[in-house]
């Protein structure tokens, strides 16, 4: 069989293993294409390559192509959000300095709690703590907005400035941030560099949030819609074989070469294995479900994420009323749908969902038989009703 | 009496910003100023209000520009990608050239124009040369590899080193892989082996 090649950027993150597996364990030769791998050296670069056609699919950030439809930042090309690549995976980290600080206090890092984690912020802070975090569209600046929100740290209480991951520990040596939100394996590296110790992984925050999709050009998708349920449906496979912990060692071996992370396959490991080490004291901790791939409809596109991520979206950036129903057809449930029902894939009755509801492990019906929805709840309790948002 | 055109250029490389600003004094009746250290950038830039700010496309801090799209960012008229459908395949050839333009909202095309002919083609040289060096680079270090891996068969085999690199080679053309690809094998394996 001839293939059909595939260019695809992404950045080198713990996250982009959906795509660096489905070329790597031939989940993409299978469908009869390859895929080639193009490391970024930014999100604007990706987005970038994604809408002026040097790429045909993309790793991206959830909240990229929402604030793009919604006329937030500097392009306005229609992209699509095919499926959801990861969801969580973030991690909270403080500074050297912001780090001692809270020890004297006798706070213990317990990478669990964010209403204490924000209480002691709240105590040993002078002003408005800064923090970095890697582009201005992502879960991470709506993961700290809404977590500063709703505790002690106040909606006030927080900066946030763009800082690339690679230079977040200059940044904190000059001073220039006093903390950061970053995706593994950035969070560690920082760890491992003595830079500082990580407060909460983002799942703290919401349990449920979708991190980065896979992004397509919307014409390209309606023009090769052939191609577009090869890649999508190599790109679940590769999801799939993610979520079995059996081929965690060769999953963080792949992830490590040169070609791809360039780090060593321990440290990728943690993020896999959601086993990590929160400060230079070697002190580690344990999260479930650190970053999901495959479980509990991981890579469904569900409408009500992107109102969520737009509803957030408005609200930092003060736009104009949207249409909500416009927005949420970014997150092309439809599309998901169609190009994987062949697969076999539990498919969700619905395509919107209430989110931040689901406390405990739900198991739903579905044409196939039944799926198990994860827990999706936001730390503060509150849940948003798609239907209800303006 | 227009104002004179204020641009800003992100570059870390000294001699590379320097080449970069002769070309745009020559090209426009333009003040340039060279951001190098990308600490508190956004700000930075921000400082001196830029019409136009250049970067190269492969620069990591990019993103930091990001705040400068915004209408609640740093500054007073935020700037969008130079991606306007005026200016025809110019948004192409510069993405090729590797230059990256912000545009504050609401300049003429026509001011546009001149500065970015010449950032693109004053990218395009610099890229050009980095890549040639990379390229030289690369020879250079397959070069010491294969040297490395004839010394090793030399001592091996009790050969000289013309039957050296001669088995190298012909390794290399039974296996369809390029000489230094079975140079940097042996010289793994020897090391492991070692």
């Amino acid at each position: 069989m001839k293939h059909v090649t595939v260019p695809v950027a992404y950045m080198p993150l713990v996250d982009a293993a959906p795509l660096i597996i489905a070329q790597e364990m031939g989940f993409a030769e299978a469908e009869g294409i390859a895929l080639d791998l193009i490391a970024a050296p930014s999100w604007s670069s990706v987005r970038d390559m994604l809408a002026f056609g040097r790429v045909d699919a993309a790793h991206m950030l959830s909240p990229v192509p929402v604030a793009m439809a919604m006329g937030l930042g500097g392009m306005s090309t229609a992209l699509s959000a095919v499926s959801v690549l990861s969801v969580n995976g973030n991690v909270i980290g403080v500074g050297t300095p912001l780090e001692d600080r809270l020890r004297a206090n006798g706070y213990g890092f317990d990478f669990a709690d964010p209403v204490a984690a924000a209480e002691a912020l709240a105590q040993v802070r002078d002003g408005p703590i800064v923090f970095g975090v890697p582009f201005p569209f992502s879960m991470h600046v709506e993961l700290l907005r809404y977590w500063s929100r709703a505790t002690a740290l106040g909606a006030d209480g927080i900066v946030i400035r763009t800082v690339p991951p690679p230079l977040m520990a200059n940044a904190l040596a000059a001073g220039d941030v006093d903390a950061f939100c970053v995706g593994e394996p950035w969070g560690s590296v920082a760890v491992d560099e003595g830079a500082g110790a990580l407060l909460l992984p983002g799942t703290a925050i919401w349990t449920f949030a979708p991190e980065k999709v896979l992004a397509v050009r919307t014409d390209w998708a309606e023009t090769e819609p052939d191609l577009t349920g090869r890649l999508m449906r190599a790109i679940w496979r590769a999801g799939r074989w993610l979520a079995d912990p059996a081929g965690r060692p060769t999953a963080s071996e792949l992830l490590s070469r040169k070609a791809y992370l360039d780090v060593p396959p321990e440290l990728i490991d943690r993020a896999l294995s959601g086993h990590l080490t929160v400060s230079a004291r070697g002190e580690v901790r344990q999260v479930a479900r650190f970053v999901e791939f495959h479980a509990g409809a991981a890579s469904f596109p569900w409408r009500s994420q992107a109102k969520w991520i737009a509803a957030q979206l408005q609200q930092i950036h003060k736009t104009e009323p949207f249409d909500p129903d416009r927005i949420a057809h970014v997150f092309r449930a439809d599309l998901y749908r169609a190009h994987l029902g062949a697969a076999t894939v539990d498919m969700p009755g619905a395509s919107e969902k209430v989110e931040g509801v689901i406390r405990h492990e739900t198991a739903v019906a579905t044409a196939g038989g039944g799926l198990t929805l994860l827990p999706n709840r936001f730390f503060d309790d509150q849940i948003f009703d798609p239907g209800a948002a303006k | 009496m227009t104002k004179t055109l204020t641009i800003v250029v992100v570059e870390e490389d000294r001699d590379r910003a320097i080449a970069i600003v002769d070309a745009l004094k020559d090209a426009c009746a333009c003040d340039v100023f060279v951001i190098g250290n990308a600490t508190g950038l956004a700000r930075k830039i921000a400082a001196h209000a830029p019409d136009i700010v250049l970067i190269d496309i492969d620069n990591p801090t990019r993103d930091m520009m990001e705040e400068l799209t915004l209408a609640s960012g740093p500054l007073e008229r935020p700037v969008a990608m130079f991606v306007s459908s005026a200016a025809g395949g110019m948004a192409q050839t510069a993405i090729e050239a590797g230059v990256s333009a912000y545009v504050v909202d609401g300049l003429s095309p026509e001011r546009v124009k001149p500065v970015m002919d010449t950032a693109i083609a004053r990218f395009a040289m610099v890229r050009q040369m980095r890549n040639e060096l990379a390229e030289t680079r690369r020879a250079l270090e397959e070069r010491k590899v294969i040297d490395r891996a004839k010394g090793l068969l030399m001592k091996a085999k009790g050969i000289d080193e013309d039957a050296a690199y001669a088995l190298l080679r012909k390794t290399a053309m039974d296996q369809g892989r390029r000489v230094a690809d079975v140079a940097e094998a042996l010289v793994t394996a020897s090391g492991l082996l070692g």
